[in-house]
This record gives C-alpha cells, sequence and structure tokens, in this order.
C-alpha cells in the first residue's frame, strides 16, 4: 500500500512540475494515438457504412472476421506488422520499425475493427426505413451516410471513445513494433512496463495515473458530447 | 389528350419467387390525384416505392416524364429530386421541426433553407410547430411535419402511402385539407394509397383498384363509385372482403 500511495504522490508531483520527461511521453501517446485513431475512423466508419448497406455473398463471412477484429490478440497484431515492415518484410521498404509510424500501423489495424463493427453496430440500430425515407428526400448515398451518422450520434461516440481507448492502453503490440525507445518510440504504456522492469514503481505509478487520467478525460469528454440522449 | 408523367409498361415486382406487383399497363396524368386503393397486401406500397424509385421492378419499364427506366438503368438525381414520398410511419430527424422541415431544402443546397420551411409550417397553420423538437410531437403533428418536409420542396410528383393511417379524425381531415391544398396551390401530381374508399373519394381524380399486386379496374374516381365493371371492384368499394 505504501508503494501505492509513494506513487499516487509521486504521480502528483510529476504532473504537477510538469515533468519534461513524463509530459513528452505522454503528448507523444496521445499524438500516436490519436493519429491512428483519426485514420481508423476516416477508413473504419465508411467501412461500416458499406457493411451495414450491402449486400453480397459472402458479407456475413465478413462481417464476422470484422468482429473477430475487435478481439484479435494485440501481440498478434504486433507480430504481424513487425513481419511486414522488418527488413526482409514486404513493406520492409518504408523504413517503419521502430519509428512512430510502426506504432500508428499497429495501432491503427487495433482500432479500425473496433470503429467498423460499431458503426455497422449503430447504423443498423437505426430503423431500415429511416434511409428510404431520406433517399425518397432526394438525399445522395453521401449525404444519406452523413445523417444516419448523425442520428446515431451516440453510439458513434461510443466508438470513438471504445476504440480511443483499446489504442492508448495498448501495450504489446507497441513494444514489438516500436521498441520503446526513449525519446522516439517510448509511450505510456511500454514506459509502464520499463519502470516495472527497473523496481522504480514510483515513476510507473505516476504514468498510470496519467494514462487513467487520458483515458477517463476521453470518456468524459464523450460523456459530455452524448448530450441530451443521456439525461432521457 | 391527357398529358402522361408516368406510364407504367408490364411492371414486375419479384420477392425472391413471390410476386408483389404485377401491372401490364398503368398511366398516370400529370397534375391528378390518383388513388391506389385495395386490401392489404395487395401490391400498393411497392408500386408507390416503384414510381419513387426506391425500389427497382425485376421487368417492364417505367416511363418517366419522356425518360424510360428499366429495372436496371440509373436514374439520375435530378429525375429522383422531383418526386417524394411521405410514409405512413414518418421518421423524423432528432432535431427541431423546422431542421426536419428544412432538410430537403438543405440537401439541394438551396438558400434560405430554414426560413422557406418556417413560412411553409406557417401558411400551413403548424406556426406552433416551427420551434418545436421532433421528439416532443405526437404522431399527428408528426404525419403533418412530414407532409409538410414534402410539399417544401415543391415536387412535380408527391406520393402518399396510408397519409391518414393511424390518426384521428380531426388529424385525418387536416392532412387531407394540407393534401387537396397541395394540389391546389402546386399542381403537383398525387398518387396516394389508401384502403378507405371514402377518402379516395374525397381526394382523388382517379382510382386504381389493385388486387394481388395487379390492377383490376382503373378509372375516374365516380365513375368506379356508381359504375364500376368488375365485380371485385364493387364488392371492394361495397365493404365487403375481396380476396
Amino acid at each position: 500500500m505504501d508503494e501505492l500511495a509513494s506513487g499516487i504522490w509521486q504521480a502528483v508531483k510529476l504532473i504537477g512540475t510538469l515533468d519534461p520527461e513524463v509530459r513528452s511521453i505522454a503528448l507523444f501517446s496521445l499524438q500516436v494515438s490519436g493519429l491512428a485513431l483519426l485514420l481508423a475512423a476516416i477508413t473504419g466508419i465508411p467501412y461500416g457504412i458499406w457493411l451495414a448497406f450491402s449486400r453480397f455473398p459472402g458479407r456475413k463471412i465478413l462481417i464476422g472476421f470484422t468482429y473477430a477484429g475487435m478481439a484479435f490478440p494485440t501481440v498478434v497484431v504486433g507480430l504481424i506488422v513487425f513481419l511486414l515492415l522488418s527488413h526482409n518484410g514486404p513493406l520492409g521498404f518504408l523504413g517503419w520499425l521502430f519509428t512512430p509510424f510502426g506504432i500508428i500501423a499497429a495501432q491503427f489495424l487495433i482500432g479500425f475493427p473496433v470503429v467498423a463493427s460499431l458503426t455497422m453496430a449503430a447504423i443498423l440500430g437505426l430503423n431500415p426505413e429511416m434511409r428510404l425515407q431520406l433517399q425518397s428526400l432526394g438525399a445522395t448515398r453521401v449525404q444519406i451516410s452523413i445523417t444516419l451518422l448523425r442520428e446515431a450520434k451516440v453510439a458513434m461516440i461510443v466508438a470513438m471513445a471504445a476504440a480511443f481507448g483499446r489504442v492508448v492502453t495498448e501495450v504489446g503490440a507497441v513494444i514489438i513494433v516500436g521498441g520503446n525507445i526513449a525519446g522516439s518510440t517510448r509511450v505510456l504504456t511500454t514506459a509502464i512496463v520499463l519502470e516495472t522492469r527497473k523496481g522504480d514503481f514510483d515513476s510507473a505509478i505516476a504514468l498510470g495515473v496519467i494514462l487513467l487520467m487520458i483515458s477517463f478525460s476521453i470518456n468524459l469528454i464523450a460523456t459530455r458530447l452524448q448530450g441530451k440522449a443521456l439525461a432521457r | 389528350m391527357k398529358d402522361k408523367i408516368y406510364i407504367l409498361k408490364d411492371v414486375i415486382k419479384n420477392y425472391g419467387d413471390k410476386t408483389a406487383c404485377h401491372l401490364s399497363y398503368l398511366e398516370i396524368y400529370r397534375g391528378e390525384v390518383l388513388g391506389i386503393i385495395g386490401p392489404s397486401g395487395s401490391g400498393k406500397s411497392t408500386l408507390l416505392r416503384l414510381l419513387n424509385f426506391l425500389e427497382r421492378q425485376t421487368y417492364g419499364s417505367i416511363i418517366f416524364d419522356g425518360n424510360t427506366f428499366d429495372g436496371k438503368s440509373h436514374v439520375p438525381l435530378t429525375i429522383r429530386r422531383r418526386m417524394t414520398m411521405v410514409f405512413q410511419n414518418p421518421m423524423l430527424l432528432k432535431t427541431s421541426i423546422l431542421n426536419n422541415v428544412a432538410y430537403g431544402l438543405k440537401l439541394r443546397n438551396m438558400k434560405y433553407p430554414k426560413s422557406e420551411a418556417a413560412t411553409l409550417l406557417r401558411r400551413l397553420g403548424m406556426e406552433s410547430l416551427v420551434s418545436a423538437d421532433a421528439s416532443n410531437i405526437s404522431y399527428g403533428e408528426a404525419q403533418r411535419v412530414a407532409l409538410a418536409r414534402a410539399l417544401v420542396l415543391r415536387p412535380d410528383v408527391l406520393l402518399l402511402d396510408e397519409p391518414t393511417a393511424n390518426l384521428d379524425p380531426y388529424n385525418v381531415g387536416v392532412t387531407e385539407d394540407l393534401i387537396l391544398r397541395a394540389k391546389e396551390e402546386s399542381g403537383a401530381t398525387i398518387v396516394v394509397v389508401t384502403h378507405n374508399v371514402f377518402q379516395a373519394r374525397r381526394l382523388c381524380d382517379r382510382m386504381v383498384f389493385l388486387l394481388d399486386g395487379k390492377e383490376v379496374e382503373v378509372g375516374p374516381t365516380e365513375e368506379l363509385f356508381t359504375h364500376a365493371k368488375d365485380p371485385r371492384t364493387i364488392a371492394f368499394i361495397g365493404g365487403d372482403m375481396v380476396y
């Protein structure tokens, strides 16, 4: 208990004094995870809408794979990305291994199925006749998609919060692909692993508290964005 | 010779191995109110969706204002935007009534959509709804808002699917008045699906009686009421069950 209390006190001090190293790791974590989420949203939302709307042979199998992606072990994602980006891998020419780009790629692959699956579920949760009614009012496919996303706003906010939570707290893939290099690819989760291994529990707990604060803040923002719907 | 806005030739709509609609020939005249009557499951709503190009026919062709469309041909947005439909269960967006009525105008990048929507709502006697939220209105009000949402687009063709189903007599009267006003003021062609023959008599210039997806009889409303030729039409208008 003493270690925990001491760690929390240490966290307060590190945060209060804006410790440069902690600040830089936290900011870097937010940047890579934020970019990974952005990429997952840009691709996952249209893909989720497409899955919800389209009808073709094998659609159910594709939906199954997409859902399965949410539960895919992140370490395996890391291994796959590592093999793809390694010197002899098909994407080795990019030179992304042990760089922030590699981390973003791994986190994108982890976030994408969450965004896509929850987007599809959100759209399918709306009354199917809504789409026809919008079409009848003269909406194009893009306009229908945007309107339906707005109608499913609450579910979409949950989707984004869930995806961000998954990528920002991820550790296995990031260590494999990023290598936990100080000042280059070290994020909050990998820094916690390192400090724990070193036996510096104060710093590990401090970084953990910061990670928790980020997660809580994102979810608080999400709750606020859901607005009136939560009051009903 | 009357100006035809729609001609349907040998239109068949299948769902799997079931034929929902099979019309050998049907003309709809510009500016008329055409009633589609028939018992439940006779293909009325399917026909309306085909006219709106929301669903595509399996066989046959639909000629709209001189443009021929088979079941696979692309329907340009400019054509689709000349018609709109009010559904039996209107779904309003989770926003204000004003935004709901302005929605179609915004899609078309019209100037001042909210102002136009507010003007129409006031003109239709719905000023109390201008500042209301869609989640706080009654079913009857939602039906009228859906009608306003369609009317504000000034469509060439207004398609109405059971516009007064589930409404109380007061709201039936109000909605029918709106439909007649729309006809007088805009000159739009109106196709209304109803299984209430008395409503069809009040609203429609002509009627088509559907049974099992096929047109049994088409003609001027009063003629069908007084001199229908087919015994099934006579029976349906007379209030008997028709199979």
